[in-house]
């Protein structure tokens, strides 16, 4: 491939072009502007409380960076840097806990979702075409209303003297009323409920465009429908299912109104946690290393996700 | 695919003129709904063992959902389907003796094509990976695809996707082998070249083919017989010949072909030779069968390569079917031309002529005043 170098433009014109932006670098640059202000930026200054120390006063910490000591300063301070708040975290047993506790829960939680999840969107995938867009909008429906109101209305249901113990009392099920509401079983409910439609809408798409003829022909090489299904539908729903449940169990680790509303005192989650350190602590150093360990821990799931699609893509699917 | 010609093989071939030879595959009466769409009324069928045959006609005519039933996809509302004097009828498609090269292949995305391949193989029991391996392998040399058996499916041309499918399909030795379009999605050349290698390879197979296609000219090549289909029933079940010299029906002599026809009735008969009187081109002789009952109204069919045109009117016994045009149109393909000569009742007649030389003295042109002719055998009599 010797005129692989005579594809690129002449110098010429690269000369020209060169104070001219492309819009195609334009189009992509606006969002990546954003993220670089509104997650970055932030981000570095969390990073940067996370290393002071915290102080009564108004805010709550005593800088260990400041621009207007000079340069010569900053760097002999960032040879000394304390990294006393991370140490911090790893001696107090409850981190580490919240952190464990909450993957646990939103591990749990994403599991159910995906045996329930699946199911339906394989059931949407395969209704009539014309009967697809209700059943669609009926999954993005609860979108409509708040999702602070929802998770509230879940109190109703699962405590005591609620809806759900009345009706199984009632028909006799059980005997005595289920403490459901105030436990980690009511955070898996709320979290299942909540993030369920991000569980569907991936393995809708997945399952909707597959090819129905792959299973006709799985099946007239000798397969039963059962084997079809896990030899043939099944990994070809991989990525649905690897992109339902990441966008499942990611906000779900570092959820806080579903553990605070429907979990009790037991319940460890980082999310309340990071809300203690904060507001009730007010020790906001802390409060950001527990942020950024919660990125930390976060980010490798997410870039396993993303090495996963890359080579989804590169198998053709 | 093997050296020696097979003509001695295909001329001998004609099972389906043995009263006594034992169909292979059966249709009995079936029908099958969707809804109120009646897919396929009443056929009953027999298709012979080795044979190569099409079912033909255009799309939703049925024919795709006949091959289905057979394979099992779509099970009938009434009447039984037998495979090798077998009713399988109610047998579930897994456990059928027979494997579909479907329409765009629908080759597993995520296997090689030797896991695409062995497929098959992998659900029957007793079947060690040894004997997998060695027929993997045959199927690949047999669909000369050595050395591409670790690819994946979307690293292949369509072409070779095409060969994987039929390989896959042929790995499990099925009794008939069916095929939905097999070729639809393949560039004309291309097609051209693997209906050859169809034929060839259910020659050296000595398997039963089952094709569903729309296109007429790949039945008329690969088939020993053609069922032309419209609206759920089947309309003619003949040979390539006799469906396109002997067709029964307008409609088929219409669907395969080009045909001019002419509407007409009945003015003489004398044993074979009919004289039938239309209005379009007056009156036509024809050849007909001494037994064929003929009422009033008949239908004379004439295929444009059959016609022959000149600036004068033929002399003595090529006199009987002489009519006078005007050039209307010309389209000139190369190896052929085709005229739309328009007739004095108004009437426009195609006549395909054969390109023999390079330079003509006189080539025909637009409005000139022609002759056509025809001998009474070229006509078909259509009565319905």
């Amino acid at each position: 491939m010797k005129d692989l170098g005579d594809t690129s433009p002449p110098l010429l014109r690269v000369e020209r072009q060169r104070w001219v932006i492309p819009a195609r670098l334009a189009v992509t640059a606006i969002p990546y502007l954003w993220l670089l202000v509104f997650f970055l930026a932030p981000f570095f200054i969390v990073f940067k409380i996370s290393l002071s120390e915290v102080a009564i006063a108004i805010p709550p910490y005593r800088p260990v960076f400041d621009l207007s000591e000079g340069l010569d300063v900053l760097w002999e301070k960032a040879r000394a840097l304390s990294f006393g708040n991370y140490v911090w975290l790893t001696e107090d047993d409850l981190y580490w806990k919240s952190y464990l506790s909450s993957l646990r829960i939103a591990a749990i939680s994403t599991l159910i979702a995906l045996l329930i999840g699946y199911p339906l969107a394989y059931a949407m995938a395969r209704a009539p075409a014309a009967m697809r867009p209700i059943l669609l909008a009926l999954v993005i429906l609860p979108f409509w209303t708040s999702f602070l109101i929802r998770v509230y209305a879940w109190i109703g249901i699962l405590k005591r003297e609620g809806l759900l113990n009345a009706t199984l009392l009632n028909f006799g099920v059980i005997s005595e009323p289920l403490t459901i509401l105030n436990t980690d079983i009511a955070v898996i409910i709320g979290i299942v409920y909540s993030y369920l439609p991000f569980m569907v809408l991936p393995l809708y798409a997945n399952l909707e465009r597959m090819d129905h003829r792959l299973i006709e022909a799985a099946r007239d090489l000798g397969c039963t429908r059962v084997k079809a299904f896990w030899l043939v539908t099944a990994p070809l729903s991989l990525p649905g299912i690897v992109a339902g449940s990441f966008l499942v169990f990611i906000p779900a680790v570092g959820e806080f109104v579903i553990p605070d509303l429907l979990g009790g005192s037991e319940t460890l989650m980082i999310g309340r946690t990071l809300w203690s350190e904060f507001f009730a602590n007010r020790d906001w150093p802390v409060a950001s290393a527990v942020a950024i360990v919660l990125l930390a821990v976060l980010i490798l799931p997410i870039v396993f996700f993303q090495r996963h699609q890359q080579r989804a893509d590169e198998a053709g699917r | 695919m093997s050296g020696e010609s097979l003509g001695s093989v295909r001329r001998a071939f004609a099972p389906w003129t043995d009263p006594d030879a034992k169909p292979f595959v059966c249709f009995k009466g079936v029908t099958k709904r969707f809804g109120p769409v009646m897919a396929v009324d009443a056929v009953s069928l027999d298709i012979f063992e080795r044979e190569f045959f099409s079912l033909l006609g255009p799309s939703g005519c049925g024919k795709t959902t006949l091959l289905r039933m057979l394979a099992g996809f779509e099970t009938a509302n009434t009447g039984y389907i037998f495979l090798d004097g077998v009713n399988i009828s109610e047998v579930p498609p897994h456990r059928r003796p027979v494997n579909m090269m479907f329409q765009s292949y629908a080759l597993f995305p995520h296997m090689t094509v030797e896991q695409n391949i062995a497929f098959g193989l992998r659900q029957e029991s007793g079947v060690s990976k040894a004997a997998m391996a060695d027929r993997t392998a045959e199927m690949l040399k047999l669909v000369q695809l050595e050395g591409y058996g670790k690819r994946r499916p979307n690293q292949l041309s369509g072409g070779q996707q095409q060969r994987v499918a039929l390989a896959r399909s042929l790995a499990k030795r099925p009794k008939v082998l069916l095929l939905d379009e097999p070729l639809g999605a393949l560039d004309k050349k291309l097609r051209e070249e693997t209906q050859f290698e169809l034929m060839d390879l259910q020659m050296d197979l000595g398997l039963t083919f089952i094709i569903v296609t729309h296109d007429q000219e790949e039945a008329m090549t690969v088939s020993d017989r053609i069922a032309v289909m419209n609206e759920g029933r089947l309309v003619q079940v003949a040979t390539p010949g006799e469906i396109y010299e002997q067709p029964k029906t307008r409609y088929v002599a219409d669907f395969l072909g080009s045909i001019n026809l002419f509407d007409g009735t009945l003015a003489s008969r004398n044993g074979a030779a009919a004289v039938v009187e239309t209005g379009a081109a007056g009156p036509l002789h024809v050849l007909i069968d001494e037994g064929t009952e003929l009422a009033g109204s008949a239908t004379i069919g004439v295929r444009p390569e059959k016609i022959s045109i000149g600036f004068d009117r033929p002399n003595g016994a090529g006199r009987l079917n002489t009519v006078k045009g005007e050039i209307w149109d010309i389209a000139y393909y190369g190896d052929l031309s085709t005229y739309h000569v328009k007739l004095s009742s108004g009437t426009i007649v195609k006549v395909t002529v054969t390109n023999t030389t390079r330079l003509v003295e006189r080539p025909i042109g637009w409005d000139d005043e022609v002759w056509l002719a025809w001998p009474p055998e070229a006509g078909i009599l259509i009565a319905e």
